[in-house]
């Protein structure tokens, strides 16, 4: 247990972080009104994000040990314990859940109208799941709350989603829990060759190179669909485009997540051998999946769908970042992972917002908004910026470090991504040319009112955070890097350094 | 004779000859349902309060212990619940009904008598006195028109029941001139001593077919689809539940005799586990009949219980147990929903269950969970269950067993999901009216809900005694 730093706040905030959700969901039910369901959920999130702020306060940003941590057995006859704790690597994740769901729930609040109670149930058993999976030191908790997510999204898209919501739930049920399996299989291969679930104890043990390569591929089948890296993609488009916009924006913010901390947390310091060795390969895939979202996307007439596949390419950046396999790649990947959880998160709040007043996600429907809606489109060009990484923003500082790190560990394969970020640049420029100052279509543009206060507060905070990460991300670069080093050193890959590189051009 | 350790089963024995009176009388309805109840529930009673009990009876046939105890106390939670589903039974004619009771009645105190019997003679009357209640039960069923006769359903079942016993008598003669006895723990020296030779390998095969026809394993499996669409929705409740946690029950015992030509007999079972998942799945994947869709994956899941027995170890063993117990509370979820659903007992395709989260919330959630819980989706028991008999079977040395049934896990969520899909995102038909269940229905669900649910958080209490029960019968 020498790899945990007990928690010493007097009180198991990461176990109140994670149940406080599920017990207010099972509040839900005796609420009189829709209303009152609405703002109870609402608290209930506000809340869970009040509680996780000592965690960034009071967390020691020079130790790379897993930090308030908790541990008791749980099935012991077969070593299962529920220990939770945060590192580097995860504390930013929580931070970020914490932060969206209650706009998740603000983003919902007129966009759902049937079922709320039950909506707000899946929304609030989804926070307990996915806080759960970033908190998790043990395999077998962390697969229970992995796998437990996929009822409470599987409902949200059926029940609650667009036209073909049918199709997209089953599709992205099938797909995440088919690479679930291989999650399984490795877990369980894992704990017959060492006997114990522990993910820390697990991480740094000498494994067979055979062993360690197809651990590593179970996994990576599992944390690639869900990410998603092309050619594992195909279930996102559908899934996002028919969820509804709190679905869509968890999918995006947190759940894409999931994949590219599973690599972090289980691909390179678990199996570093086999990971290291297919580095190119792991590289390549990011390129193609980056060059393909950006093409996708530029051909995309509905936002939503647009926005879906940007999510290919930018997530193409973040597994490039954690591939490089250097400090710069990672922290770029990590910071990313934020990023994009912010930014994109908006964007889908965005489309959302358009689509409650016209019905539409047409990019011809949503046509010269500016003249009706500058408080809105003023929100979408600042996210729109960050998301093609506009200096100043959050994602340039993310991007650029990916690519400094990409640069070091395989020039070729850097030079080959780059094209990535002029393509992002032109669709989100085309989007925003399009519903900005475009040609209105629709005669009627009476619904098309601006913002109320409800969303521009949901909007907002998402806003601040595109800045302060753009202008000082010193602070959320601080708290990772120790965890990162600590990540680095386990997988005992020295990539190329600067120096070495700077000679090699020089020469 | 120590009265208490045969209490359960006296209380059974009261009840049999209760609704044999009940036969003779007018009382046909409400009085009786009430009556069985109470013997539905001084049964649990009892088999709880029996749960520590230990000792032998009837010169050493019967074998009172942890593990029979313990598969009579879930045995009998399970029948009470059972018996709550509806607030009559709907596609047994009323002129049938205490007849129907009796014969449920009977086939549980053979099903009981079955999980201590330690002697071959003792072992098969029980197994015999459950089966031919059961297959006296399959016709009851008032037939009609839309449905698969009923008496073709008997007809087979017998058949194949019949069969599957008479080779298991044969089993049991060629052990009985093996080992001279036939007395369990008289078998198991002389099957140790009796080295790999193929005559013990042989009868102890053929012993195993008479389980496999209960568990409805591949190849012994031809039975279940047709019964359970043919007979009527309690009925199939009852077989498709409570007989399976007996069978591994009687399994396990057998299991200890395995010593000779150990390797042979995990092979077969493990070959036996592989056809029976892949051939369950698949084939429940293209059934448009619910009860029909869930007789094959019940096929599916007797190969993975079938998993934790080819381990042939203690806690293998222990882990299918543990199992069992999960999907006869995951079965009964389901049936229970298909009981309130179905307006006049008939079956119901999955058509039928279009838009249930409109008309009745609660019985859509427990249907909900059921399926999740079946198609091994934690935090339910499905999961936990699959997760600890994939790790037995891979520390013994299954890898490929563990690969197999991880696909086949992956195969089996997509028709379980066409459930949950009809339920949560078809509309309902015009016509179809909301349903209220019936209170023992409502606290059923929630009983069964618990269950499954508790199981699967916190299964470290279940699986200790599972444990226990398994070092206790060997």
């Amino acid at each position: 247990m020498d790899f945990l730093s007990m928690n010493t706040l007097g009180y198991p905030i990461l176990s109140i972080l994670v149940f406080l959700p599920l017990a207010g969901a099972v509040i839900v039910p005796l609420l009189p009104g829709e209303n009152s369901v609405r703002v109870w959920t609402l608290l209930v999130t506000l809340a869970n994000a009040v509680v996780s702020m000592p965690l960034f306060t009071r967390f020691n940003p020079t130790s790379a040990l897993y930090q308030f941590a908790e541990h008791h057995p749980w099935i012991a006859s077969f070593n299962v314990n529920y220990t939770l704790g945060v590192d580097g690597i995860s504390l930013l994740l929580v931070m970020m859940t914490t932060l969206i769901m209650p706009l998740c729930v603000l983003g919902s609040w007129k966009y759902i109208q049937k079922r709320v109670k039950e909506f707000m149930i899946c929304l609030l058993v989804m926070e307990t799941s996915m806080l759960g999976v970033f908190m998790a030191l043990d395999l077998v908790l962390f697969y229970v709350l992995w796998e437990a997510m996929l009822i409470p999204m599987y409902l949200l898209i059926a029940v609650w989603g667009g036209p073909r919501k049918s199709y997209a739930s089953i599709k992205f049920f099938l797909y995440t829990l088919a690479g679930s399996v291989f999650l399984l299989v490795a877990i369980v291969a894992l704990y017959i060759n060492q006997g114990t679930f522990s993910i820390p104890a697990l991480m740094g043990q000498q494994y067979s190179e055979r062993f360690q390569l197809l651990v590593f591929l179970a996994f990576f089948i599992a944390f690639a669909i869900k990410v998603p890296m092309f050619p594992f993609h195909t279930w996102l488009p559908a899934a996002h485009v028919e969820a509804p916009t709190a679905g869509s924006v968890i999918l995006a913010s947190v759940l894409l997540k999931m994949g590219t901390y599973g690599f972090l947390r289980f691909c390179l310091p678990i199996t570093p051998g086999a990971a290291i060795g297919l580095l190119p390969a792991l590289q390549w895939l990011s390129v193609a999946g980056i060059l393909y979202g950006g093409l996708t996307a530029l051909a995309q007439q509905d936002m939503k769908k647009l926005i879906a596949y940007s999510s290919v390419g930018h997530m193409g950046f973040v597994t490039l970042g954690i591939f490089a396999l250097n400090q710069r790649g990672l922290e770029g990947a990590l910071l990313q992972m934020i990023n994009h959880g912010v930014t994109t998160g908006a964007l889908f709040l965005c489309v959302g917002m358009v689509y409650e007043r016209s019905h539409s996600r047409e990019l011809s429907d949503a046509a010269g908004l500016g003249k009706f809606m500058p408080i809105y489109v003023t929100y979408l060009t600042f996210f729109s910026l960050s998301s093609l990484a506009f200096p100043g923003t959050n994602s340039f500082v993310g991007e650029f470090l990916i690519l400094a790190g990409a640069f070091f560990n395989n020039k070729i394969v850097a030079v080959c991504a780059i094209p990535g970020a002029v393509l992002a640049a032109a669709y989100m420029l085309r989007m925003l040319q399009r519903v900005i100052w475009g040609g209105t279509n629709n005669p009627d543009q009476s619904c098309m009112y601006d913002l109320g206060w409800r969303e521009a507060v949901t909007l907002a905070p998402l806003l601040a955070f595109v800045f302060w990460i753009g202008l000082a991300p010193e602070p959320f670069l601080r708290v990772m890097r120790p965890s990162l080093d600590h990540l680095l050193a386990q997988t005992g890959y020295h990539a190329p350094s600067a120096l070495a590189l700077a000679e090699l051009i020089a020469r | 004779m120590n009265a208490h350790l045969f209490a359960p089963e006296l209380v059974l024995l009261a009840g049999c000859l209760l609704a044999f009176c009940m036969t003779l009388t007018e009382a046909r309805t409400q009085t009786l349902r009430l009556l069985v109840l109470c013997v539905g529930v001084a049964f649990a009673a009892t088999s709880v309060l029996c749960l520590f009990a230990k000792g032998t009876l009837f010169y050493g046939a019967y074998r009172v212990d942890l593990f029979s105890q313990l598969v009579k106390c879930v045995m009998s939670i399970g029948f009470t619940l059972m018996l709550l589903f509806g607030a009559d039974t709907k596609g047994i004619s009323v002129r049938m009904r205490p007849e129907y009771y009796f014969f449920l009645l009977t086939s549980l105190l053979g099903l009981t008598l079955l999980s201590s019997s330690v002697e071959l003679i003792t072992l098969f009357i029980a197994l015999e006195l459950s089966s031919y209640s059961l297959y006296l039960l399959v016709p009851m069923r008032t037939p009609s028109d839309s449905m698969r006769a009923p008496m073709e359903a008997a007809i087979k079942y017998l058949l194949f029941g019949v069969t599957a016993s008479g080779i298991m008598l044969f089993g049991m003669s060629w052990i009985f001139g093996i080992a001279g006895s036939t007395y369990l723990d008289q078998i198991l020296p002389a099957m140790r001593t009796a080295g790999s030779h193929a005559a013990p390998l042989v009868g102890l095969l053929m012993l195993f077919c008479g389980m496999f026809f209960k568990l409805a394993v591949f190849p012994f499996h031809f039975w279940a689809p047709d019964v359970y669409q043919g007979a009527s929705n309690d009925t199939t409740a009852f077989i498709a539940s409570i007989p399976k946690i007996v069978a591994v029950a009687v399994l396990a015992r057998f299991c200890a005799m395995a010593y000779p030509g150990e390797g042979h007999v995990a092979l077969l079972l493990t070959g036996l586990s592989i056809a029976s998942m892949c051939y369950g799945n698949l084939t429940a994947l293209v059934q448009t009949d619910v009860k029909r869709m869930l007789g094959f994956s019940g096929i599916a899941h007797a190969g993975y219980i079938l998993m934790g027995m080819a381990t042939l170890q203690g806690w293998g063993i222990a882990t299918a147990l543990y199992y069992a117990t999960g999907y006869l509370f995951m079965m009964l979820a389901a049936f229970l929903v298909l009981c309130v659903v179905s307006p006049d007992g008939r079956n119901l395709s999955i058509k039928d269950l279009n838009g249930l989260s409109r008309r009745s919330p609660m019985l859509a959630f427990v249907l909900g969970v059921s399926m999740f819980a079946l198609a091994g989706i934690p935090p339910f028991v499905g999961f936990m269950g699959k997760f600890m008999l994939l790790t037995g079977a891979w520390r013994a040395g299954h890898t490929a067993l563990v690969i197999i049934a991880a696909i086949n896990t992956a195969i089996g969520i997509y028709y379980y999901l066409q459930v949950v899909r009809a339920v949560y995102t078809e509309a309902a038909q015009h016509d179809a009216e909301p349903i209220v269940p019936y209170v023992g229905a409502r606290m059923a669900g929630i009983c069964l809900v618990g269950l499954v649910l508790a199981l699967g958080i916190a299964p470290e209490s279940m699986l200790q005694l599972a444990k226990e029960a398994v070092q206790a019968a060997w």
